[in-house]
């Protein structure tokens, strides 16, 4: 009967370890699991970090449900491209770029720095989830 | 040829039939007995379903999870809420306030493939989920809709590609794409899907942040008329 239950206890142990070794792996793959932001949010790191300033994050979800790609890309002339528009925050108060609505009439003002510079520290300028980001150029290399 | 000849000697095909004749019956001699344990153990009201997050719709009915390998190997989270999307954040005051994506998704038209958002952002705009502003200012102001369908015909067996403008002019202006990236001409563009996949010409926008390659079909969506004409023939 002793002997029975030692086995029983042995087995149990085993199976405590594999359970504990699979949510191991599990917790592991949950924290090795790149960044899930949505598809195509773009961080933006021109001149923030050495202003000392958190990059940008343009989420461009947020803002094609409230305007047409037009409006950013044609009227306001927005390139095609990560980081490929010298926006400065002395332009965004004269009212271009973002500044066009971000002047607190049409959206919320510049004074509110933490709702746009809301990247983590050191995230390069990126297209999130972009396939040229997935397939071409590693993101450790900068890839735009 | 040889190697058939000497296996065909080594296993001859009866003996192999009578043993699967042999494995058949004791598999349905003990089938009844089985089939009253599962039916017991699961009747339809009281099983409930795992609640498994990207299980596909085909595997729905079948309850064991021995075929659960993640065969797309999709990322499992998505739609994060800010503060746990991975590039935001967390510490940062501004992040929390910021709207979550599922909140303002809730509602949206989903595309069947899922990839991208998994929103099919053309439908939402169709049926009036949402009315995105044409202009900075006068919400009255209407897109100039041009309806006009291109046909590429590409090399290869890949069915060939429908450009329709129709879809496009309701979220872009003409001088978007024209002349800078696609010259209005026809036979005047030379475009790759490797151009498109490093972010050039269609690349601009899909991939990034219109619906990406993956969803081949979307753009490759017309029959190549010369090849079932040609099995036609045959």
């Amino acid at each position: 009967m002793r002997l029975s239950l030692s086995i029983h206890n042995k087995l149990n142990l085993i199976r405590k370890i594999k359970y504990a070794y699979v949510l191991a792996l599990a917790f592991t793959y949950i924290i090795a699991t790149p960044a899930v932001a949505e598809y195509g949010d773009v961080v933006i790191n021109n001149y923030a970090e050495k202003q000392g300033m958190r990059p940008v994050i343009f989420s461009h979800w947020f803002h094609r449900i409230r305007y047409a790609c037009k409006v950013c890309h044609a009227d306001l002339g927005f390139k095609f491209k990560a980081g490929g528009n010298d926006i400065t925050m002395f332009k965004i108060i004269d009212g271009q770029y973002c500044g066009a609505c971000h002047n607190g009439r049409i959206a919320w003002s510049v004074k509110n720095c933490n709702l746009c510079h809301s990247a983590k520290p050191g995230t390069p300028t990126q297209v999130h989830e972009s396939t040229a980001q997935e397939l071409a150029i590693p993101f450790s290399k900068g890839a735009k | 040829m040889f190697l058939y000849f000497v296996f065909s000697f080594a296993v001859p095909p009866g003996v192999v039939a009578a043993d699967s004749q042999q494995v058949k019956k004791n598999q349905v001699q003990k089938k009844p007995s089985s089939t009253n344990i599962e039916s017991v153990a699961s009747s339809p009201e009281t099983y409930q379903p795992p609640a498994l997050t990207y299980q596909p719709e085909e595997m729905s009915n079948i309850l064991s999870s021995s075929n659960s390998f993640n065969r797309l190997l999709k990322i499992s989270r998505r739609h994060q809420p800010p503060t746990e999307d991975g590039i935001h954040d967390p510490d940062n005051d501004g992040t929390k306030i910021l709207q979550a994506p599922l909140e303002a998704f809730a509602n949206l038209p989903k595309t069947p493939s899922d990839l991208g958002n998994g929103i099919d952002w053309v439908r939402a705009v169709d049926e009036r989920f949402i009315s995105p502003r044409w202009d900075i200012d006068d919400p009255t102001e209407q897109p100039l809709v041009m309806d006009m369908n291109i046909i590429r015909v590409p090399k290869g067996s890949i069915p060939n590609e429908l450009f329709p403008h129709r879809q496009h002019t309701m979220w872009l202006d003409c001088s978007n794409c024209h002349p800078a990236i696609f010259i209005p001409k026809k036979g005047a563009n030379q475009i790759s899907m490797a151009a498109n996949l490093l972010g050039q010409k269609c690349g601009v926008c899909h991939g990034k942040v219109s619906f990406p390659f993956s969803e081949c079909k979307r753009c490759h969506s017309q029959p190549k008329k010369e090849l079932v004409q040609k099995g036609a023939r045959q």
